[in-house]
């Protein structure tokens, strides 16, 4: 028996953009929040360092600076109309989460604390600013569950491990979702008014990431295949500290409380690749810098990882600020960040492309602009665009609160003049028999065999440093593994709690938008923040000002793009 | 790399009639964690091994599971620190789904008892509710909590009262009943003094041992019941029949 539900809105996820866009979206009618996780188990708990606002709490601070240094952050592909929206939005929506209960750390007056973060600078570039407001470093997990008690107070109701299957986008609106209650694998289907995708990011198709193990972009695949373009795939970031061997992050905010890095030769080399700020400089350019000492043989040792050395900031300030960093490098490292230096490497971290939407977070159906009736998305799986070719730290879980709650009142007006959506028996139906075709493969491949590969490949090819050839290389490759995809084999062949099926299922979305990543970087042939190509080194401002908008044609994929937004800030040479 | 033997207790009630014990050899290296070995198990040998597992160092919750008879998260369990033979179970006196997966509905539910969510109708002001960093100090450690279960499961209270509201619930009670900004003190202190409530904690100290994030949970019910106690708010029973209020 399959269950038919309907509410007004529906929202894929409960992180950060799912709760925030759940709670502004319960005041216009009732709203469903469905999850693969309990809600509190959310990768947005894993943010550490803090989340950006112009308070100017502990110094002099602007909305109009933080809205340049995004858009010189995004190496200029931001667009300036969504990132002056989210900058000028950013003090409200911090103080608004401090009224709702989020714990920040305090200055001795009682404010909230700010530090200084990578990338965010006072007078448009001339030395770092403190604009970073934290909750020691759990401040992801201090809002996450802030919000997920204001959606209990306000009674959301919420759908925890609830696998998402299908979200059904035909004749040019969203009719609803169709998912899987794990613990029982009963299949359930949505009908909804509107529905919000906010499904967080796809780290997992790298192999060394920050990211949690069901971050895997699901959402985002399941829309490309239903003929929603994804903007700008090219974009991924990689985190320059990420502890060396297991990705795990360590917060850029260990780096504006002092931190630095030190390559095998004991020198402070971002000196080099950033005179003004220094260690504090963008994520890309750090990441490039640590990959380019570690090249040239001054990795520490000679080998392939760099140091980051806390122990110049005192003790106290440490374990007030940084205890959780502080406590996983003495578990999985065993060392005392305020004895030794710790062992980091660069880290898959966070996507800049994703689903395209405007700034009220309705999804894009073409490069044109046009918006897709009763479909939001909002967070790390939309691309509004705010962060580029490159994201700042501390901006992501703005993006998130801004955008979400923006989703939200967009969704206000969708309420009053939208039908609930039409979800067909064959829709069901369809999803059923994929499942059960998965189920039923008798092939020779383990999933994990699978996965391993396309993560291997897209580490060695397509992260920080990339080439035609690499590129093409890793095409190849993961066309021979979609290929080996459909020819798996599971060993649990039942419905209750099936992993090994979400597994399975999760495999063709993370192949599906690695390949959408690795030709849209082969495409692009220029190199633009996060986006290096070895081959073309050059930012090319004439050719590729602009987004890349990929659209599923049969089993290719066909490009298009769409000008970036400039309002303000004129393109320049990007130095710091 | 060392070799290592991990015995779980597995039960799918979809093909079992009850749990049994089953054997794996895995290959692990020292750096490596108890979820690696999980993991592994379920990629190249055992594809039907079920537990729950998602941010893998420490802050989600999902992996909490009883690991050689003691709650921990298997991706903050290191290999190194294991004898030879691994024994894992999940976690005690939670229903099993499968395997290692318990259902975690009834402890969640157990939280809206006690009104999580900061409560104050006073208008706010236009900047920032001022904390003192020391009155931040005092919900501090509790906010760290990740509810990942460990605590309640560990609790011999909870082992003979399902209802208790448990170690977890009661921490959540703590973090917003001395949070400076919330106004709601007594109405949730009332919330946790009944029969299932927060006289039924007996300082046992289990919680307090499993606790992956190192929360003394123990400590900050004890500063629940002496406020309940400055507050007179206090209801012991002692006698069949017979209630004495303070």
């Amino acid at each position: 028996m399959n269950r038919l539900h309907q509410y007004d809105v529906v929202i894929i996820g409960s992180g950060l953009a799912g709760l925030r866009a759940a709670l502004e979206a319960s005041n216009h009618g009732n709203v469903a929040v469905i999850s693969k996780l309990y809600p509190t188990r959310s990768h947005s708990t894993a943010a550490q360092g803090g989340i950006a606002a112009a308070l100017g709490n502990e110094e002099p601070d602007s909305p109009e600076w933080h809205f340049y240094d995004t858009t010189k952050g995004s190496d200029y592909l931001g667009d300036q109309d969504a990132i002056e929206v989210m900058c000028e939005d950013a003090i409200r929506t911090v103080i608004e989460l401090e009224h709702m209960g989020v714990p920040f750390s305090r200055t001795p007056e009682g404010r909230i604390a700010q530090r200084r973060f990578g990338g965010h600078t006072r007078e448009f570039g001339a030395a770092p600013v403190r604009r970073a407001c934290y909750s020691a470093d759990r401040t992801g997990h201090a809002i996450v569950f802030a919000l997920y008690e204001q959606c209990q107070l306000r009674g959301v109701r919420f759908f925890p491990e609830f696998h998402v299957l299908d979200i059904v986008v035909e004749d040019g609106r969203c009719h609803g979702v169709v998912a899987m209650e794990i613990p029982t694998g009963q299949i359930h289907a949505f009908s909804t008014k509107a529905t919000v995708v906010a499904s967080g990011g796809y780290g997992r198709v790298f192999k060394t990431t920050s990211n949690a193990i069901a971050t895997t972009g699901d959402c985002l695949s399941i829309l490309f295949n239903r003929g929603v373009p994804l903007e700008d795939m090219e974009f991924f970031q990689f985190h320059p500290t990420g502890l060396y061997g297991l990705g795990i992050l360590i917060t850029e905010g260990a780096r504006g409380e002092g931190g630095i890095l030190i390559n095998g030769k004991g020198e402070r080399f971002m000196e080099r690749y950033a005179p003004t700020i220094k260690d504090l400089a963008p994520r890309d350019m750090v990441s490039r810098a640590i990959l380019n000492e570690i090249r040239e043989g001054r990795g520490i040792d000679g080998r392939d990882f760099v140091y980051l050395d806390l122990t110049g900031i005192p003790k106290q300030i440490l374990q007030e600020r940084l205890p959780e960093i502080s406590t996983f490098s003495k578990i999985y490292l065993g060392i005392d960040p305020s004895e030794s230096p710790i062992p980091v490497l660069p880290t898959a971290h966070y996507a800049m492309g994703g689903i395209p939407t405007d700034v009220d977070a309705r999804v894009l159906s073409n490069e044109r602009g046009d918006t897709i009736e009763g479909l939001y998305a909002a967070g790390e799986c939309a691309c509004v665009s705010v962060h580029g070719a490159n994201r700042l730290g501390c901006n992501s879980l703005l993006d998130t609160v801004v955008f979400g709650r923006r989703a939200g009142k967009a969704i206000a007006e969708c309420l009053r003049e939208a039908d609930y959506g039409r979800i067909t028996n064959e829709v069901v139906e369809r999803a059923i028999v994929e499942i059960e075709n998965i189920i039923n493969s008798r092939g020779d491949t383990r999933v994990g065999s699978i996965r391993a590969e396309m993560q291997k490949e897209m580490m060695e090819h397509c992260s920080v440093f990339r080439t035609e050839e690499g590129l093409k290389k890793t095409i190849e490759i993961l066309t021979e593994l979609k290929k080996a995809s459909k020819n798996i084999q599971l060993h649990d062949r039942t419905k209750r709690f099936n992993t090994e099926l979400l597994e399975a299922i999760e495999l063709r979305h993370l192949l599906n938008l690695a390949d959408v990543i690795a030709r849209s970087a082969l495409q692009r042939t220029e190199s633009r923040g996060a986006h290096y190509r070895e081959d073309f080194p050059e930012r090319d401002d004439k050719n590729w000002l602009k987004h890349t908008f990929a659209f599923k044609e049969g089993d290719s994929i066909e490009f298009r793009y769409r000008p970036v937004k400039i309002t303000r800030f004129q393109p320049e040479e990007r130095k710091y | 790399m060392k070799t290592y033997t991990f015995r779980i207790r597995r039960f799918n009630p979809e093909k079992d009639t009850e749990s049994h014990w089953e054997e794996y050899t895995v290959e692990m290296e020292s750096m490596e964690r108890v979820l690696d070995g999980l993991i592994r198990i379920k990629e190249t040998q055992d594809g039907s091994l079920t537990f729950r597992r998602s941010c893998a160092h420490g802050i989600c919750g999902s992996c909490a599971m009883k690991i050689n008879g003691k709650n921990a998260l298997a991706c903050q369990s290191l290999i190194k620190e294991m004898p030879e033979t691994i024994t894992i179970e999940p976690l005690q006196a939670f229903p099993v789904i499968k395997d290692l997966v318990v259902d975690m509905e009834p402890f969640f539910e157990k939280n809206e008892e006690v009104l999580p969510y900061l409560i104050n109708d006073e208008p706010p002001p236009e900047r920032e509710r001022l904390q003192s960093p020391e009155e931040q100090q005092r919900v501090l450690e509790s906010i760290t909590c990740i509810m990942c279960g460990s605590c309640t499961s560990s609790c011999p209270v909870f082992w003979s009262d399902p209802k208790y509201l448990g170690p977890s619930a009661l921490l959540k009670a703590y973090r917003f009943i001395f949070d400076s900004r919330d106004r709601a003190q007594d109405e949730r202190l009332k919330r946790i003094l009944h029969e299932h409530g927060l006289w039924r904690c007996h300082s046992i100290y289990n919680c307090v041992e499993v606790c992956p994030k190192e929360i003394d949970i123990t400590s900050h019910i004890i500063r629940l019941k002496r406020l309940a106690l400055r507050k007179r708010l206090i209801k012991i029973q002692t006698k069949k029949n017979s209630n004495i209020e303070y």
